[in-house]
């Protein structure tokens, strides 16, 4: 009786499962089909990914890509890390209206974020480019920096803490040899995460963007727009998997910090 | 208390990138635009008067339909799912966790675009149909409704699940025990003991799905036709094409508005909740 139920959930969810990879994997297999036209399988090639290195629209994307991500990560990362290690050490007056602020970017509906800052940025005669994409992609990925870094906090018992302190560690080296190492898999996973949200981010960027500052996911919805082509899953492939590799190791370094944490609980 | 200072950073960038430009969008829906687009610096009600037209009421209540299917599927699909994930050992429950929030994570242009693939009528269905002789012309799979749904559902599950399998991971496994000791079926034990108890979790799932899908123009853009317009289509359309900032700006906070009171709603909700737990 038990078992039969348990293998029908299992069956069910291994269908959801299949349902929410079956997409992916289609995507992934033709962008190794040998033809332009159709979804007819006509033998494996890998000429799609080399017209993409050859190809300037792509390498100029990718390379925007990297640097407003890079940028907006090492800035998304630091002031997040701030943020939570203020409100997780002092008592805030305004604690709700502060919480409020920093979630307010997850909440708000994308596309409003995206378009109430073209409004800022045009309202104040900003050239819309990089700088302006990487302004809204810090402000989108700082929230889930401060979500990460606060959950890691939170896991950490005052003990060791103290225990510095009792050692007479000023509040700096308690801070540089306790505190951050033991938050440091946080950090290196919201930094991992804003990296992602950056690189993957299409909606924001969509109103931010300058005319010479095409983004990947950019240039992929303009292509998309043009049309089916065999060119747009090899890239999507590649951005698929760099996202799966990120996702991955901050998965993995959220999961093994919390484990080592409890060791000293 | 010096720590106090690191807050600062963050809290004034997010007031000049996030509060002073919501600020801005307030105030655009209550000007006016001449007939090229330019913004004339006249208050007028007028954007948020033209709301009422039968035209967006239309696309209001499409809008807001397929946002409750939505939420209704991906919860059908999502609490089986997070349901069995916590019933496994805690290894198998990492690795299928980190299963379903990879997709989260991949951007949701390509996972429409991967639909399109799949339904479009040159695509991977109707080419198997065919070749096997079921139908002798593609079926319409794409540019529809159903498709948007269908791709709302597909990039909106992740939502729902990871709230559900958190709640579902805090619930007190005692008291399944002392139902089942009590002689429950396992059925009248999931539906008096379990379902309750994850109401919590089940009501973050379906805000997050529900405005995420309210507010979603990425989908419907990719997979749906010029028919299937949501307010999301309408708002980038406003601003991109229209240039009507404006009328743009009112649908906008017409939206945020009501997405706000949604999650207001769900922390009321989730206090009354906690406040009636601790009472012994």
């Amino acid at each position: 009786m038990k078992t039969w139920r348990q293998s029908l959930l299992l069956s069910y969810s291994l269908i959801i499962l299949a349902f929410l990879y079956l997409p992916i994997a289609v995507l992934v297999l033709y962008s190794f089909n040998n033809t332009r036209i159709n979804a007819v399988w006509t033998g494996w090639t890998i000429q799609w990914y080399l017209s993409l290195f050859s190809n300037r629209h792509v390498l100029d994307a990718v390379s925007n890509s990297l640097i407003i991500a890079f940028s907006s990560t090492i800035i998304s990362t630091l002031l997040g890390t701030m943020a939570a290690l203020a409100l997780h050490s002092c008592r805030f007056r305004w604690y709700t209206a502060i919480n409020s602020l920093i979630y307010m970017p997850i909440l708000i509906p994308e596309i409003v974020m995206g378009l109430s800052l073209l409004v800022l940025f045009a309202q104040l005669n900003i050239e819309l480019g990089k700088i302006t994409l990487v302004i809204a992609h810090i402000t989108f990925c700082m929230s889930f920096v401060v979500i990460i870094i606060s959950a890691r906090l939170e896991g950490l018992s005052k003990d060791l803490e103290e225990a510095a302190q009792d050692l007479y560690a000023n509040s700096w080296q308690t801070f540089r040899y306790v505190t951050l190492p033991l938050i440091m898999p946080g950090i290196i996973a919201g930094a991992l995460i804003s990296f992602t949200l950056s690189i993957d981010d299409f909606v924001i960027s969509f109103f931010v963007a300058g005319p010479n500052s095409s983004t990947l996911p950019l240039y992929v919805y303009a292509l998309v727009k043009r049309g089916i082509s065999p060119e747009i899953n090899a890239l999507s492939t590649i951005m698929i998997i760099v996202t799966i590799v990120m996702v991955v190791i901050s998965q993995r370094l959220q999961v093994n910090g919390s484990n080592k944490n409890n060791v000293y609980k | 208390m010096n720590k106090k200072v690191l807050a600062w950073p963050i809290l004034v960038w997010l007031t000049l990138f996030l509060t002073v430009p919501l600020c801005f969008v307030v105030a655009v829906s209550f000007i006016q635009r001449s007939a090229y687009g330019q913004l004339i610096y006249r208050f007028t009600i007028q954007n948020y008067l033209r709301l009422i037209e039968p035209l967006y009421i239309q696309i209001f209540i499409d809008t807001l339909l397929m946002a409750i299917l939505t939420t209704i599927i991906t919860f059908i699909l999502g609490y089986p799912l997070a349901y069995t994930i916590t019933k496994m050992n805690k290894h198998l429950q990492n690795i299928w966790l980190v299963l379903v929030m990879i997709p989260f994570w991949i951007n949701s242009l390509i996972r429409s675009y991967a639909w399109v693939i799949i339904l479009r009528s040159q695509g991977l269905i109707n080419t198997l149909l065919l070749s096997w002789g079921i139908i002798d012309q593609p079926l319409a799979l794409l540019y529809n409704s159903s498709s948007v749904l269908l791709g709302m559902v597909y990039t909106q599950l992740p939502f729902m699940v990871l709230p559900i399998y958190v709640s579902l991971e805090q619930l007190d496994r005692r008291l399944l025990e002392a139902s089942s000791d009590l002689g429950a079926t396992p059925w009248k034990t999931f539906w008096h003991i379990t379902l309750p108890l994850t109401l919590p979790g089940i009501a973050a799932g379906s805000i997050l799905v529900f405005i995420s899908a309210l507010g979603m123009f990425v989908v419907p853009d990719i997979v749906g036709g010029a028919k299937s317009a949501l307010i999301g289509n309408l708002i980038q359309n406003q601003f991109l094409s229209a240039r009507n900032w404006p009328f743009g700006s009112a649908l906008s906070i017409v939206l945020s508005v009501f997405s706000l009171i949604l999650i207001l709603l769900y922390y009321r909700v989730l206090k009354v909740q906690q406040t009636k737990e601790v009472k012994p």
